[in-house]
This record gives C-alpha cells, sequence and structure tokens, in this order.
C-alpha cells in the first residue's frame, strides 16, 4: 500500500514547518509544496517572504481577476505585495541569501540523507536538471528545512543513510516534515520527533532507510503554535 | 543641452536584431515570463543567426504552445549550440520542455549553474570583476574540477564572470536615451544583463518618452548601457507573455 496521501495532508506538513518560524525571520519557500507555508496563520508574529526574483515582503496569492501581470514569487504564482515590501534585481536577491540574511528556506527534495545531505535538482537517469535557486540557499539559509513525501511513488524511502541522487549541498538539512512526522538527521540516524496521527512507529521504521531513533516520550505531530 | 542628441529607438524587432552574428553570446532576461524579451527571441528565430551561446534562468516553458518564443524555439530552428541555465530539464517527469529532446539527442550542450552564481557571473561581468569564489556548489558535482578555497574557515569556489555580447531584456518604460524602468519582479535579471552585455537591446511596454521625462532618482537602468530599443506593439501584433500566463477570468 503506498505510503502517500496517509498521515499528514501537504498543507499540514508546511504547517508543522511554519511553526517553526520566529518573528521577524526571512523566509524563502521553494517551488511547489513549500509554498503551502505561507498559508498558515502567524498570528501576531511578522514573517517576511523573500523570493529569488528579487521580491521581499510578498503577501497571500492574488485573488483571482485581480493579479498583477508583473508581479510572481519565484514559484510563479501571483501574489501580493505586502505593506513595507521591496524589489530587487536578482543578483541582490542572491546577495542577501549567501550573505546570511534568509533566516530560514523551506524547499522539496527527493532523499535526505542521516547526515543533513540532501538531493533535489536531478532524477534517476536524467540528463541535465533543475537547480534554480536550490543549491544557493542551501548553503545560505540559517535554517534548512525539506517537506517531502516519506516515501517515492514504488515504496522506496527518501530519508536514508547517504544519497543516491546528485547532492545539493552536503551537511545542512535540519528539519524534515513528511506525511509520517518530523524528523531531524543527526548523523547517526533521523529523530522522530513527532508522528503523525494515524501512523504507527513501527511502519514508520520501516520505511526510512536509515537508523531511526524514537523517544519514549514520542509525541504526536503538533499543528499549532502554543 | 540634452545628454543624448540622437534616439535609440529602432523601428521594428527585425532591425534590432539584424546585426546579430553566428556565433554570438546573448543573455535573454525574464523570470515566469515577466520581464522576458519575447518579440526580440521571434525576431531572432526569423533573423536565423547560428551557433549561439544563450545565456538564461531556464530554456525556455515547459509544455508551451509550438510557436512560443522562447529558448526551445531558437534551439528547434537549429540555431543554438549551448545554453547556459539554471535549469536545463524539466522539473516533474510529466513536463515537456523543447530543448530537453535537442539536449538528450546530444545536439546542443548544456551548462548548468546555480541560479545565485548566473547572477552573479552576469553581475561580475558587468562589474569589471574576472572571478569570485562562492559558497554555492561546494561538495556538490558541479565543483569538479573547480578551483577551491577556504576562507575564515569554509570552503569556496571558485567561478568566472560571464561577459555576453548582447543582452536581450525587457523594460515597463523608457525614455528615448534608454533610461529604463522595470515594474515589480520584471525587474529581475534585466540590470545585470544589461551591465554584462557589449549591446543590450530592450523591448519596451509603454510609450518611449522624450529624454528627461522619467526623474534620474527613478532610473533602474541607465541609459548609458542601452543601445537599441523598440515599443511593444499591442497584440496580437507584439507578444505580452506575462499577460498571456495570467489565469482566464
Amino acid at each position: 500500500m503506498s505510503t502517500e496521501a496517509r498521515g499528514l495532508t501537504r498543507q499540514q506538513m508546511c504547517d508543522r514547518l511554519a511553526m517553526e518560524f520566529a518573528d521577524g525571520w526571512i523566509v524563502n519557500l521553494g517551488v511547489g509544496i513549500p509554498t503551502l507555508c505561507s498559508n498558515f496563520d502567524f498570528g501576531e508574529r511578522q514573517v517576511i517572504f523573500h523570493s529569488e526574483n528579487g521580491v521581499i515582503g510578498y503577501g497571500p496569492l492574488a485573488p483571482r481577476g485581480a493579479e498583477d501581470p508583473h508581479l510572481t514569487n519565484a514559484g510563479a504564482q501571483h501574489v501580493t505585495l505586502n505593506p513595507g515590501a521591496a524589489i530587487i534585481h536578482h543578483a541582490d536577491a542572491f546577495a542577501m541569501i549567501r550573505s546570511g540574511r534568509i533566516d530560514a528556506t523551506v524547499l522539496g527534495a527527493y532523499e535526505v540523507a542521516q547526515n543533513g545531505d540532501f538531493a533535489n535538482w536531478r532524477m534517476l537517469g536524467q540528463k541535465g536538471g533543475g537547480i534554480g535557486g536550490a543549491m544557493d540557499l542551501a548553503v545560505g539559509a540559517r535554517h534548512v528545512f525539506i517537506v517531502m513525501e516519506h516515501t517515492t511513488r514504488d515504496n522506496r524511502p527518501r530519508l536514508v543513510k547517504s544519497c543516491a541522487l546528485p547532492l545539493t549541498a552536503p551537511g545542512v538539512v535540519t528539519l524534515v516534515a513528511t506525511n509520517f512526522g518530523l524528523f531531524e538527521p543527526t548523523g547517526e540516524g533521523f529523530l522522530l520527533r513527532e508522528i503523525a496521527a494515524g501512523i504507527e512507529l513501527a511502519e514508520v521504521r520501516t520505511t526510512v532507510g536509515a537508523e531511526l531513533i524514537a523517544p519514549p516520550d514520542l509525541r504526536p505531530i503538533r499543528l499549532r503554535a502554543s | 543641452m540634452a545628454v543624448a542628441s540622437r534616439s535609440k529607438v529602432v523601428a521594428s524587432f527585425d532591425e534590432a536584431v539584424r546585426d546579430i552574428p553566428d556565433g554570438a553570446t546573448i543573455a535573454f532576461a525574464g523570470f515566469a515570463d515577466i520581464g522576458m524579451p519575447a518579440n526580440l527571441i521571434r525576431a531572432l528565430a526569423k533573423q536565423g543567426a547560428k551557433d549561439l551561446i544563450c545565456v538564461s534562468n531556464r530554456t525556455g516553458g515547459a509544455d508551451v504552445p509550438p510557436e512560443t518564443a522562447d529558448i526551445g524555439l531558437l534551439t528547434e530552428r537549429g540555431q543554438v549550440r549551448k545554453v547556459i541555465c539554471a535549469f536545463t530539464a524539466p522539473t516533474r517527469r510529466s513536463q515537456k520542455l523543447r530543448f530537453a529532446r535537442y539536449h538528450e539527442a546530444g545536439l546542443v550542450e548544456a551548462e548548468i549553474c546555480p541560479q545565485g552564481t548566473l547572477a552573479e557571473r552576469l553581475r561580475a561581468a558587468g562589474a569589471g570583476i574576472p572571478a569570485f569564489y562562492t559558497p554555492t556548489a561546494v561538495g556538490t558535482e558541479l565543483a569538479e574540477g573547480k578551483e577551491i578555497r577556504e576562507f575564515n574557515g569554509r570552503k569556496y569556489l571558485l567561478e568566472y564572470a560571464l561577459p555576453v555580447d548582447y543582452a536581450f531584456i525587457r523594460a515597463y518604460r523608457a525614455d528615448a536615451f534608454g533610461n529604463l524602468q522595470y515594474r515589480r519582479s520584471q525587474r529581475n535579471f534585466n540590470p545585470i544583463m544589461a551591465m554584462a552585455a557589449k549591446t543590450v537591446l530592450a523591448e519596451v511596454e509603454e510609450e518611449i518618452l522624450p529624454v528627461g521625462a522619467i526623474d534620474p532618482d527613478q532610473i533602474h537602468t541607465p541609459g548609458v548601457f542601452v543601445h537599441r530599443m523598440v515599443k511593444v506593439p499591442p497584440p496580437p501584433e507584439g507578444l505580452w507573455p506575462h499577460i498571456d500566463r495570467l489565469p482566464r477570468k
């Protein structure tokens, strides 16, 4: 049975990572699933979204029919600008990334290894690839979070001992949300920090391709900041 | 005396690209269809220059209609020798990328370059900096064969500036001297590609204003970098890809 569409929804996976963003953080969200992090209700916390195409401080998606044709985020979504937003060019957007101004990035991945390596730019057997801004974000952001389906479509683990695919960056990932839970690469394995409702620990063990470290007081996933 | 006595406005896109020779290195601006010089690209496809080296964020759109004016079209016309891009393959297995077919068949070369490194290589070229060290791609297969140097205990890769013969750019507003303004995320690669190029061709969305009509403090690319400009005609004669991509109301 496929592990996809069990446990957390994509929005819940992103909500769990978005809970980690602290007040005042500047955050860059990768294309695809990570963009859902901006739907999280941050309450009183101010989180500033940065995108590689030079938009600092974008807001929610524009309502249909009210899109600004000259404005998207790096995921090509028609967003809005929050008050106080600013526009810069591409080299300056990446200057911000490499110089450590980005507090967190959330990226998708094909594989994450127990030492924090990850791979997200070339699929198996592919010629060429799609790096985009991922390699710059991976070395520049203070926190690199990954959100991805727990296993591949043919049920192979994505949390692995070492990556088989070419790396995006070595040793940078600090937290991974999958539909099965929240994981932290420790070097020796993956620490299961929280587990999704309806998923048994035994099943997590058999679907992680590395040592799984489960604390005795394993907690269910938290989905609201407290 | 005005800064410019002669206008840089040319009558057509065909005229703007007429002298581009075989073997030219051309930077194409734009990101997600915004700030993309589609009219200049279409004119270049018609002009037929070959053996081109194309520098851009991506090699064209995925799953696009057949005549879409991007690097995919130039590739299909047999005009491209090599691309230098941050994306050289589809990012999903279901996607069809025109360029990828030719790349997989070994008919065109591709140099993949992280987007921030690509931007900085262009910026360096426009800033008189021949090379620089970046932490990006250290420890990946892209670092193979490149010089690594340690600064303050951290490893960095040597990357070289990427000067280009031509930049094709797209601006929102211009005066006749070529002072340019972009709008919102249209800015993207446009200013740095303009500075990295020997010759800059700009397509402009609004009516081109008299010299001096734009406040000097509000200029994003100074006219000294810009050589030829063409006003984009309204559709269907002119191409407006960022309007076409909007969801249908």
